[in-house]
């Protein structure tokens, strides 16, 4: 699985993308979520506050209880600030 | 359906070449709307970085102008979004829309600009004259503007 992270959320992981192998309990992105952030005190933090946070898998919107599998390319982000 | 032009590009654009370009040779136009977001110097900016997610960004704004395409008889449209590093008084979004009238020019162009601020994945960041920076918070106006536009498939 494959995992990117953009702005601020990349900036707090220190890391743009990696590829994860989490557990098969991790069947969400809320599931998901959970698990990355005891990766690391960045990841923590990047996460500390799931409402600031919106995912994507294989680059579609995505809630948290959107379903992950092995083979996905999974996003996360802040809240979109294009135009 | 009409295809729309969609581009996500380092380099600036110009409003008169892209207007010029969508109607070239064209004698079923009757209105071309347009809307041009530009870099504000708010609090001493010295720049505007975006950022934003390959792949994903063409495609969201392509299911974007679909589904402009399908709400308004739009006869041409273009959507330029800048990425990278954009000086105050520089050009960020284009959005052009053309129609046989005015109407389904002048709505399908503010859905689109709308719906770009809300449903592309790019963020903004600020970089201030004193060295500092911050990356810009989503506006509730901006989902309140989307929402508008009620029934929308997207």
């Amino acid at each position: 699985m494959r995992v990117l992270y953009f702005a601020w959320v990349r900036q707090k992981i220190g890391l743009g993308e990696e590829v994860i192998s989490p557990p098969p309990e991790v069947r969400d992105i809320a599931g998901l979520v959970a698990w990355l952030s005891t990766r690391s005190p960045g990841h923590a933090a990047a996460f500390a506050n799931a409402r600031t946070i919106r995912a994507a898998v294989n680059q579609d919107f995505a809630t948290p209880d959107h379903a992950v599998a092995p083979g996905d390319e999974i996003a996360f982000f802040p809240p979109v600030t294009g135009g | 359906m009409i295809t729309p032009t969609i581009r996500v590009q380092e380099a600036g654009f110009d409003l008169g070449v892209e207007s010029a370009r969508l109607t070239a040779g064209r004698q079923d136009i009757g209105g071309l709307a347009s809307f041009v977001g530009l870099c504000r110097a708010d609090d001493g900016l010295a720049a505007l970085v975006l950022e934003h997610y390959p792949g994903m960004t063409e495609a969201a704004i392509g299911r974007i102008a679909a589904e402009a395409c399908a709400r308004w008889p739009l006869s041409g449209c273009t959507v330029i979004h800048r990425i990278g590093r954009i000086a105050p008084g520089e050009p960020i979004v284009l959005v052009l829309t053309a129609s046989s009238h005015r109407a389904a020019s002048l709505e399908a162009c503010a859905f689109l600009i709308d719906w770009l601020k809300t449903g592309a994945p790019f963020w903004k960041r600020e970089e201030f004259a004193d060295g500092t920076s911050r990356w810009v918070e989503a506006k509730a106006a901006d989902d309140a503007a989307t929402a508008r536009w009620a029934g929308s498939v997207l």
